[in-house]
């Protein structure tokens, strides 16, 4: 009997322990950290090393070529005193807020256009993503030749029709410089607004619009009732990162303008380049492009509240 | 940051259905046959031909522009504007052969796909910890990489300038190899955590059970099922590689080592008036790529779009 109970005892291996090779093997924390290596790396090393360097930089009188010295908050100083800096304030937030809230005006409606039963539906959409599509940079290129100052197709145009007998000075005059570089970013945001709102659309149900019908509602009722508080989540993050990417866009006025005519159409993130590249101060350049950034964070709280309402509207857990 | 209801976007409808994903569910028809040709004529096919119209018209321009000699181009009383009946392929040819754009192209392309590259590695890795090893904090590493998609080039070229100068990478190609995966890791991570939800976590539970590894696992069966993923975030991260302008202008001084966008805003500004033909010749060229690759994936980009702003 004994023997018996013994003998199963001696025959188990005794259980090894698990070694820390196990660990970082089998351990799910370890594991995790192992797989999100490269990602954290690169983000690390190049976003948030950056990020905090940026802060540092705008906080000495660094120069291309030399390593600066910390000078406190001269750079701001001098910035807050600035007029071509608060010009390119105003204009940052003028090109962001007029051409963000056409962009979304026109992307609503060209969604819902896109949303109805027609021929050519399924092109139609691929042909009005283009603009997207293509770089920047290259059609902010056509929209120079477009809006150039003696061969404008445009002045043409309107003067064969005899609404004006001079060239209009497109990108020369402080005004028209300021239409046309929001027209050209209106023209490339679109797209993509329009795109993503419609993807939002194509998921309320059309028996909703009956039911609504039925109980005598008009058209805008039907927009303003049913197809507006549905899109609103999608709306609001559409809108956050168009905000964001228009607040900070370069390619497009340094295609078109190099933020001419004197100063007009001067971004604060061409400001920053022209400052901190060309001009050699990289000090006072990362002071302008840091300046941005309580900007960007006020755009992110809105989108996160936006997600918030969402959520509280869907009555969803998070996953 | 969650699924919204949204989420089950159906990609072939965004293309070509109108609302046909939620009809079917409640097998409703729609009120479109309420409507009489004459009204449909005026609020929607006249409205929708305008701005489609207006969004096509640069691209027009730019071909016409690079086809036309130089005489129409600067002369537009003689001939009329908007045709030519006489192209010519001298500014393409003079695009091709006396400059370097080959070389540019060459250039993009190779960044291009490097980085590319790289960044779907670390994402699909970075993504599938985060959906489905689901270790400590995945949640705010999560919100972290979400946050890092806002953090715009423009805020960051400066400080990045200096590093790239410290780690000797300046004026080559390295240097944008390295700093794209900044602005691609994040957006792909985030796309691609939502494809590795919807893989049914009983199938990794089975493997699991029969021993697999997660490496095996992840190479197995998750990376085969989410390979339209996988697409959606190349070609769309190929895109952004080829629009990015701001890292390409500060960290590449040398001709020869430029970036399309780049070369052709700075190389053939010049003070030629008989610069536009050849200037669109280098915009239509530097977008065909893009454009055709486009034709081919329109649904995955859709889906890389959408994706992006659902999660």
């Amino acid at each position: 009997m004994v023997d018996i109970a013994l003998e199963p005892k001696a025959a188990r291996r005794p259980i090894r322990e698990a070694t820390r090779w196990d660990l970082l093997r089998a351990n799910r924390n370890w594991l995790g950290f192992w797989f999100m290596l490269p990602a954290m790396a690169f983000l690390i090393l190049f976003l948030a090393y950056p990020l905090g360097l940026g802060v540092w930089i705008s906080f000495t009188d660094a120069r291309i070529g030399r390593p600066g010295h910390f000078i406190g908050t001269e750079n701001y100083e001098w910035l807050w005193d600035d007029s071509i800096f608060w010009l390119s304030v105003f204009n940052t937030l003028l090109y962001t807020t007029i051409a963000s809230a056409i962009k979304f005006a026109i992307g609503l409606y060209l969604a819902l256009l896109l949303n109805e039963n027609m021929p050519f539906k399924a092109m139609l959409r691929a042909l009005v993503l283009i603009p997207f599509i293509v770089p920047t940079v290259l059609s902010a290129l056509a929209f120079w030749w477009i809006f150039d100052s003696q061969f404008s197709i445009i002045s043409w145009s309107l003067k064969q029709m005899g609404l004006i007998t001079e060239n209009i000075n497109f990108l020369g005059d402080v005004t028209w410089a300021r239409i046309c570089v929001i027209f050209a970013n209106i023209w490339r945001g679109v797209p993509f607004v329009a795109i993503t709102l419609l993807a939002g659309l194509q998921t309320v149900s059309p028996s909703l619009y009956e039911a609504a019908t039925l109980d005598g509602a008009t058209s805008w009722q039907r927009f303003r009732f049913i197809t507006y508080p549905l899109l609103t989540p999608i709306i609001a993050v559409v809108m956050t990162f168009s905000v964001l990417f228009t607040f900070t866009d370069f390619q497009l006025i340094w295609a078109m303008t190099r933020g001419g005519p004197v100063n007009a159409t001067h971004l604060m993130a061409t400001l920053s380049y022209q400052r901190a590249i060309i001009g050699g101060t990289l000090g006072e350049g990362a002071a302008i492009s840091n300046a941005m950034i309580p900007f960007l964070l006020a755009a992110i709280m809105v989108s996160w509240f936006g997600l918030q309402r969402r959520k509280w509207q869907q009555g969803e857990n998070n996953d | 940051m969650t699924d919204l209801p949204t989420s089950r976007i159906d990609l072939k409808a965004v293309l070509s259905g109108s609302s046909a994903a939620a009809a079917k569910d409640d097998h409703s028809e729609g009120m479109s046959y309420l409507e009489s040709v004459p009204r449909r004529l005026v609020t929607l096919y006249l409205p929708l031909s305008i701005i489609v119209i207006v969004l096509l018209f640069p691209f027009y321009w730019m071909a016409l522009t690079a086809i036309k000699p130089d005489e129409q181009l600067l002369d537009l009383n003689t001939y009329n504007p908007f045709w030519t009946w006489n192209p010519t392929f001298k500014h393409i040819h003079k695009l091709l052969f006396e400059s370097y754009y080959p070389l540019w192209l060459w250039n993009t392309m190779y960044v291009a796909v490097a980085s590319t590259i790289l960044s779907i590695i670390a994402s699909v890795l970075a993504a599938y910890a985060i959906v489905r090893l689901r270790y400590r904090g995945a949640q705010w590493v999560g919100g972290l990489i979400f946050l890092s998609y806002l953090v715009p080039p423009s805020i960051l070229f400066i400080p990045l300038a200096t590093v790239v100068f410290q780690y000797g990478l300046f004026d080559t190609p390295f240097a944008l190899i390295l700093t794209y995966p900044t602005i691609l890791i994040p957006f792909s991570t985030w796309l691609l955590m939502g494809y590795f939800k919807t893989i049914p976590f009983e199938l990794e539970e089975c493997a699991l059970i029969d021993g697999a590894s997660r490496w095996q696992i992840l190479t197995k069966i998750v990376l085969p099922l989410a390979i339209p993923g996988l697409i959606s975030a190349f070609i769309f991260c190929f895109t952004l590689c080829w629009n990015e302008f701001i890292y390409a202008l500060t960290f590449l001084t040398s001709v020869q080592n430029k970036t399309v966008p780049v070369a052709i805003v700075n190389e053939f500004v010049d003070g030629d008036v008989y610069r536009w033909g050849s200037l669109m010749a280098g915009a239509l060229s530097g977008s065909l790529p893009l454009v055709i690759l486009y034709a081919f994936f329109v649904e995955h980009y859709v889906s890389a779009m959408t994706g992006a702003v659902k999660e």
